[in-house]
């Protein structure tokens, strides 16, 4: 009962925060790119809720486009992670030998990165803008969803419903995908929650020091950096921005960990191979 | 630990650095274009003479394997080269600002891995419905603040509150020790958070894991005391987990490091290849995550062998 209060609180809190990003443009906001002048670092107020920034532009409608970038951004690149990641894992389980050794070897040298630095390593080679960005978090996290669906994967190849498939002649294909994948369901939704939490923050991470979303476009990271530079004079870009990043962040979170505990007794007994 | 498992663990080190190496040697010919082109034209005028010269100089008139082979034998022996614009060795580069670096991570691994113990083991005591969702809240709210808000955060409440307090910038222990910890102490809090909240959850919830065994029974029955059950008997399972993921946490704090780094103007690897990236200068970047890279690989192989000590099961 409580877990259940617990996850719906998290469901509410992340939905409010998609709805509002996804239906931005029908919800009445201002223009983000709209600069005015006369309005510049003015502090809260009745017509810039949470007041303007440097070039007066509302800084309430930045932080709701803000949410669109880094949604859009971190979405695409944990899909794309987790296509590429869980069919690596799900294929060297199934296969085992070779395949297994080779790819999972190489899975291990790109975990065996500091997160952030993998992430600007990219960055580097391809150039500073948001979809490199998204393109960096993806290449990060696919060795982590490798890993996070081979060991499940595992137990779930020697089960004997996976036995009876391939004995009475199913492909291979059909038994990943109609035996193996299915059962990952809980596995992938908790992870994807957590993973997607934590790209949120690497992604402003990027954004921060420049290596992700460039001006104009409306991000939360960017906004961050930018407000830094009148912290003391006007101190709410950074402040909202921050807090913006946060709860989009901690709202993924917690339903990635309300999820695991909702889908505990699954989980547990798959999770203990794992280690 | 024996012989046979720690050469399986050494083999496991060489191939990751190997695989890491050829990743980080290759970033420069992955670059789209021509990497000596873009780099030149970064910064000077582009002549032929000039693209030969460089070139040679990176070495990429040579065959792959030989350019490999020069880069990673030079880089074994501390030699990356000279950084393109400065004409200072890489290596210098990276000795300056390597300290700061190493300093704030680990001033942060000891923070909070150091205080996340008594933390987890107090709130181990608090249990039932209030508890479980404070605890779970409180510790998902600390792993997801972004460390560079806090870090700007702070800044602003301690310029109100202490105005004329120092807290940018970098100053060597070695020149005025109290000068350079005042100027840590920010960092090094928005810095641990995360790692101090997800680890203290995890102390916690090993704890009441490890209280609720046969052996914990066992130990109260011949007497022993509350204080020695729970330090001695229930932490030492408790640091199983705990160590795992003090290591693997080093590497948020490496890459956490480069934007706190960015946040209190401090000098070290974070600007360095901050900088050198903004700059095109790609065998410094090359050299940096190469070194930082290594240091994380190392730490964690420390880490899987005081996990075989702790716990002699691992080895069988």
């Amino acid at each position: 009962m409580r877990r259940n209060r617990l996850l719906s609180f998290a469901i509410g809190l992340v939905a409010l925060q998609v709805l509002v990003a996804l239906l931005a443009p029908w919800l009445g906001f201002q223009d983000p790119f709209r600069q005015v002048m006369v309005q510049r670092i003015k502090p809260p107020n009745a017509l810039n809720l949470l007041g303007t920034d440097q070039l007066g532009r509302d800084v309430l409608a930045r932080i709701v486009y803000g949410y669109r970038t880094s949604l859009m951004t971190c979405t695409a690149s944990v899909a794309l992670a987790l296509v590429l990641g869980g069919s690596i894992g799900m294929i060297a389980a199934y296969t085992r030998g070779w395949f297994d050794r080779i790819v999972m070897r190489l899975m291990d040298v790109l975990f065996a990165f500091p997160i952030l630095l993998l992430a600007i390593g990219v960055i580097a080679i391809i150039g500073p803008n948001l979809w490199s960005a998204a393109l960096a978090i993806a290449v990060v996290y696919t060795p982590i969803f490798a890993r996070l669906l081979r060991g499940p994967a595992l137990v779930i190849c020697e089960s004997e419903y996976v036995l009876g498939a391939k004995a009475v002649g199913a492909s291979d294909a059909r038994i990943i995908l109609t035996h193996i994948l299915p059962n990952l369901v809980s596995v992938i939704l908790v992870q994807t929650s957590l993973l997607l939490s934590a790209a949120i923050l690497v992604e402003a991470s990027l954004s921060f020091l420049g290596l992700g979303a460039q001006p104009p476009v409306p991000s939360l990271g960017l906004m961050l950096s930018e407000g830094r530079n009148f912290l003391l004079l006007a101190p709410w870009p950074a402040i909202f921005s921050g807090l913006a990043i946060l709860f989009l962040s901690f709202g993924f979170n917690l339903l990635g960990d309300a999820l695991r505990d909702t889908l505990d007794p699954r989980m547990r007994s798959v999770a203990g191979v794992r280690a | 630990m024996t012989p046979k498992f720690l050469l399986g663990r050494l083999i496991d080190l060489a191939f990751v650095m190997f695989g890491v190496s050829i990743l980080v040697f290759l970033m420069i010919r992955l670059i789209p274009g021509d990497a000596v082109m873009i780099m030149l034209g970064a910064n000077t005028e582009i002549t032929p003479d000039r693209v030969a010269e460089l070139e040679h100089r990176l070495g990429l008139d040579l065959p792959m394997p030989v350019q490999y082979a020069h880069w990673i034998g030079g880089a074994l022996r501390g030699d990356f080269g000279t950084s393109i614009w400065t004409g200072r060795p890489v290596t210098e580069e990276i000795a300056s600002a390597i300290g700061p670096t190493f300093e704030l991570t680990f001033l942060a691994v000891l923070v909070g891995a150091g205080l996340s113990i008594p933390i987890g083991a107090f709130m181990a005591q608090a249990r039932g419905r209030g508890a479980e969702v404070a605890v779970r809240v409180g510790a998902i709210a600390g792993l997801t603040i972004p460390s560079f808000w806090l870090g700007i955060v702070s800044i602003l409440f301690v310029s109100k509150l202490m105005p004329g307090v120092s807290m940018l910038g970098y100053v060597p222990f070695s020149e005025d020790p109290l000068g350079n910890l005042q100027r840590m102490v920010l960092p090094v809090f928005a810095l641990c958070l995360p790692m101090l909240a997800n680890l203290s959850r995890l102390v916690r919830s090993a704890m009441l894991d490890a209280l609720g065994q046969d052996y914990i029974r066992t130990a109260k029955a011949k007497g022993a005391g509350r204080r020695r059950v729970v330090y001695r008997h229930a932490l030492r399972n408790a640091l199983i987990p705990f160590v795992t993921s003090v290591g693997v946490s080093v590497g948020y704090l490496l890459g956490g490091a480069i934007v706190v780094e960015q946040v209190f103007a401090i000098p070290g690897l974070g600007r360095l290849v901050l900088g050198a990236i903004s700059e095109r200068n790609y065998p410094l970047v090359q050299a940096t995550i190469l070194t930082v890279t290594f240091a994380f690989v190392l730490v964690n192989f420390i880490v899987d062998l005081l996990y075989a000590t702790i716990d002699p099961r691992v080895t069988r």
